[in-house]
């Protein structure tokens, strides 16, 4: 799915700057535990999680995530924000749960990774 | 000729965990290192660094990045480990509540620094520190 494509169906918000041109992402993965997505072997991947702290973005950053989603109305803080723009990724805000966030973007095509 | 990269960590001080890895990523983007390998290394010097600020009082973090492999040794004062093969076993975990409150805590991260890595030592004294020390090869 293009970015902008999820920014719509998920009714989010990007708290960090896009990238100028669209890109497509292939495959999400949901999970509220940062040891887990460290054990990811996919890149590129997006990811949608109830936490928001500077921690998600450090793990991000290492797992090779282009674009975290916080549910359920998380907003970023400005440390993440930051983190988050020195290392190109992305950050978006939604209202919906993360079951409703991946249930969304699961029928629109973005597959799982396992 | 191998490049040295030294960082120190607080423990408890979450914030601050990760600059070593974000550093050393940096350093191996630079010299065109295959991403995957990249993404090995960079976790485990991560999960290390949390291991740090999660269990330690202070530590230390020292990579070696050489023309065809990088050692980093991760050492630390702390509590120590009291029982290393237990510490292994994916699940296993002393963790604080809070520290499972940030998304750690779940007895992953030394498995997983064992699955990201060629080499890996362990040496603690109780009450007194661990080392970690790896090896990934490019």
């Amino acid at each position: 799915m293009k970015i902008n494509e999820i920014i719509e169906k998920i009714n989010a918000r990007a708290a960090t700057s896009l990238p100028d041109e669209d890109f497509e992402l292939e495959k999400a993965f949901s999970s509220d535990l940062m040891s887990d997505v460290l054990t990811l072997e996919e890149e590129n991947i997006l990811l949608i999680t109830g936490l928001a702290n500077v921690q998600l973005i450090r793990t991000a950053e290492m797992a090779d995530i282009d674009v975290v989603v916080l549910a359920r109305g998380k907003k970023a803080s400005p440390e993440m924000v930051e983190l988050a723009s020195e290392n190109g990724l992305v950050i978006l805000e939604t209202p919906f749960s993360i079951y409703r966030t991946s249930g969304i973007l699961y029928s629109n095509g973005l597959k799982p990774v396992y | 000729m191998a490049i040295e990269l030294n960082f120190t960590i607080e423990g408890g001080d979450f914030s601050n965990a990760g600059k070593a890895s974000s550093k050393i990523k940096k350093v191996l983007k630079q010299l065109n290192i295959e991403a995957k390998i990249i993404k090995k290394i960079v976790v485990a010097v991560y999960e290390a660094e949390v291991n740090v600020a999660a269990h330690a009082y202070s530590g230390n973090v020292k990579a070696l990045v050489g023309e065809n492999d990088v050692v980093v040794m991760v050492s630390d004062s702390g509590p120590g480990i009291e029982n290393v093969e237990l510490a292994m076993k994916e699940g296993y975990s002393t963790a604080s509540k809070e520290v499972r409150e940030m998304g750690f805590g779940a007895g992953m991260g030394l498995a997983n620094i064992k699955r990201n890595t060629d080499e890996l030592k362990i040496e603690t004294t109780v009450g007194e520190g661990t080392t970690v020390t790896f090896r990934c090869f490019y």
